[in-house]
């Protein structure tokens, strides 16, 4: 069991009121907030180390290459990567995918080859996809998932249909930032190891609610995103096998990544410089380090036992209110810390709007994922996505705050 | 509920949400536009049928119909906005935008705008007023949009 309390009290961002009431975040898959120790690392690394890395021989330049480099050691220990020259700093979830799609797609697509991904992705890990499909001339495929509500997960029927050796890469999340469902990654990652596609997993709402082993699940590229992990914005991870890695061009080029240059040609560093052109995001890298810390002294999986039990009390209060529409698994089915609902006659954004009254911080809209809402017959869903700072009293609050806003527009 | 809540919700909003006017699309169109909030997925279009006038004055809108899904600012100004241009031209329209435009993001509304300016509590919502807007962009860019011969073929980009 999680001491919330005291978590909490590691938060200053929660202790406000918005509104007149108190803060009731509830964003988390948005972003989540940020301990002391990560804020303090921020103005630490400012006030006391700042330099450029891999370039300075005086003092402040070595403090901050080794704390750069120490957070790229902390990295791997988080995922457990065989070797830090595997993580690659990138700005967030997003870059890592577009790298892979672009650096790795463009290397090893062709006419003929299919790109397997699942209909349930984040824009983020589609749209590149879609792109690498259009410029390579391979086809595009999505693994369906079941049911009206989306509540069966994907079909894994029919991915023995789909997952043929023309597959040359299947990209798919951890879990979904719209219906919380939980993919069974692992046997994803062997099932595509059997045909000899490479695997994307974009790891954007896992990474910091559970444990992850790259080298156990045998995955190729792992992308995931500081901000959502209690690290700060700008700043995630590309992970990538290092035999992979080694054989892959750089994404873009310029300073920090060169061996030699001439002015005709040049030569490009082994990974993780290959893929760091320019200056890098040395203080975000630094305190994202720290947020592993933070999380790793919690220990990530009482924050998976934690996400799950507010998950299910969420599930069995909402489910109570009249005419809601629970996207995901069924209440009672296994899914991660996030709730997403809708209601014939109220729309997202107006209960958005209403629960602000009350202090409460929702998402409305589509989530990153208009194909899966227009599957749906869904313009958008409101989301309450948890964390381990958020309490069952929340879920209250919450709540209580839905209930006022259907009486209101006469629903109820 | 707050003031600020109230006073974004008023009745004639919910009114028009929950009973908006002129929805559906509209067979005799002969203009039609689709508008889009990206941010919140929220759709609107607008059909117009655009009479023109024989003694050189500009086109007037003769029918006005709207479609879409969206929070209830969206689809209810959609459906107020399609009350008050009928019979307007474009020019006029766009008058009446910048009047609507004004009282959304300031918040003052002249006196002898009525119903439209149920919605100045917008502006204490700076997220909200796009939503607010949506349906105005859609029927403007609809009084620009191309001649449509048949317009029954559905819009769902």
């Amino acid at each position: 069991m999680l001491d919330v309390q005291k978590i909490r009290a590691d938060f200053p961002i929660l202790h406000q009121s918005v509104n007149g009431k108190p803060l009731v975040y509830l964003d988390n898959g948005a972003t989540s907030q940020k301990p002391r120790a990560v804020i303090n690392s921020l103005v630490h690394y400012y006030e006391r180390d700042n330099s450029n890395v891999h370039r300075g021989l005086h003092a402040l330049s070595m403090r901050a290459t080794d704390a750069y480099e120490g957070a790229r050691a902390r990295l791997a220990k988080f995922i457990n990567a065989a070797d830090s020259a595997e993580i690659i700093f990138t700005r967030g979830t997003t870059e890592s995918i577009n790298i892979v799609a672009r650096s790795w797609g463009h290397a090893h697509l062709k006419p003929g080859d299919v790109v397997l991904t699942t209909e349930i992705e984040h824009h983020s890990n589609l749209i590149p996809w879609q792109q690498a499909a259009r410029v390579s001339g391979a086809t595009l495929k999505y693994v369906p998932v079941l049911g009206a509500d989306a509540e069966g997960g994907l079909d894994l029927a029919a991915l023995d249909q789909l997952l043929t050796p023309k597959v040359k890469v299947f990209a798919f999340t951890h879990i979904s930032n719209t219906l919380g469902t939980i993919n069974p990654i692992a046997e994803f990652c062997r099932r595509a190891r059997a045909v000899g596609a490479i695997t994307v997993i974009d790891a954007a709402q896992s990474i910091g609610h559970a444990p992850f082993d790259v080298q156990a699940l045998g995955a190729d590229f792992v992308s995931f995103s500081g901000h959502k992990m209690c690290g700060p914005t700008g700043i995630g991870v590309l992970y990538g096998r290092r035999a992979l890695l080694d054989k892959l061009a750089p994404d873009e080029t310029g300073g920090g990544m060169v061996s030699n240059v001439t002015y005709e040609d040049a030569r490009w560093k082994p990974a993780p410089e290959r893929f760091e052109a320019g200056t890098p995001n040395i203080a975000d890298a630094i305190a994202l380090g720290v947020a592993c810390d933070y999380l790793d002294a919690i220990g990530r999986d009482q924050i998976a036992a934690h996400d799950a039990a507010l998950s299910r009390y969420a599930m069995e209060q909402l489910s109570t209110l009249p005419g809601i529409r629970i996207i995901g698994p069924r209440v009672g089915a296994e899914r991660s810390g996030l709730a997403s609902f809708s209601f014939a006659d109220v729309h997202a954004h107006d209960i958005v709007t209403f629960a602000d009254e009350d202090g409460v911080a929702l998402r409305g809209g589509h989530h990153c994922n208009q194909p899966l809402m227009r599957k749906l017959g869904l313009t958008g869903t409101t989301r309450a996505s948890f964390y381990l700072y958020n309490t069952e009293g929340e879920i209250d609050v919450l709540v209580a705050s839905l209930h006022r806003t259907l009486k209101f527009f006469g629903t109820t | 509920m707050s003031a600020d809540l109230t006073e974004l919700y008023q009745q004639v909003i919910l009114d028009h949400n929950k009973r908006p006017r002129n929805r559906g699309k509209l067979p005799t169109a002969n203009r039609v536009a689709h508008g889009d909030n990206p941010t919140c997925g929220d759709q609107c279009s607008v059909y117009l049928r655009l009479e023109p006038s024989t003694s050189g004055t500009p086109a007037r809108i003769a029918e006005i119909s709207f479609d879409g899904s969206g929070c209830a600012i969206s689809q209810a100004s959609a459906s107020l906005m399609t009350t008050q241009v009928k019979g307007k031209t474009a020019p006029e329209v766009e008058a009446l935008y910048k009047n609507f435009h004004d009282i959304v993001t300031t918040g003052n509304a002249p006196e002898e705008i009525s119903d439209l300016a149920a919605f100045a509590g917008v502006h204490a919502f700076p997220a909200r007023i796009k939503c607010a807007t949506l349906g105005w962009h859609a029927a403007i860019e609809a009084l620009k949009a191309e001649p449509h011969e048949t317009t029954t073929e559905s819009h769902t980009d």
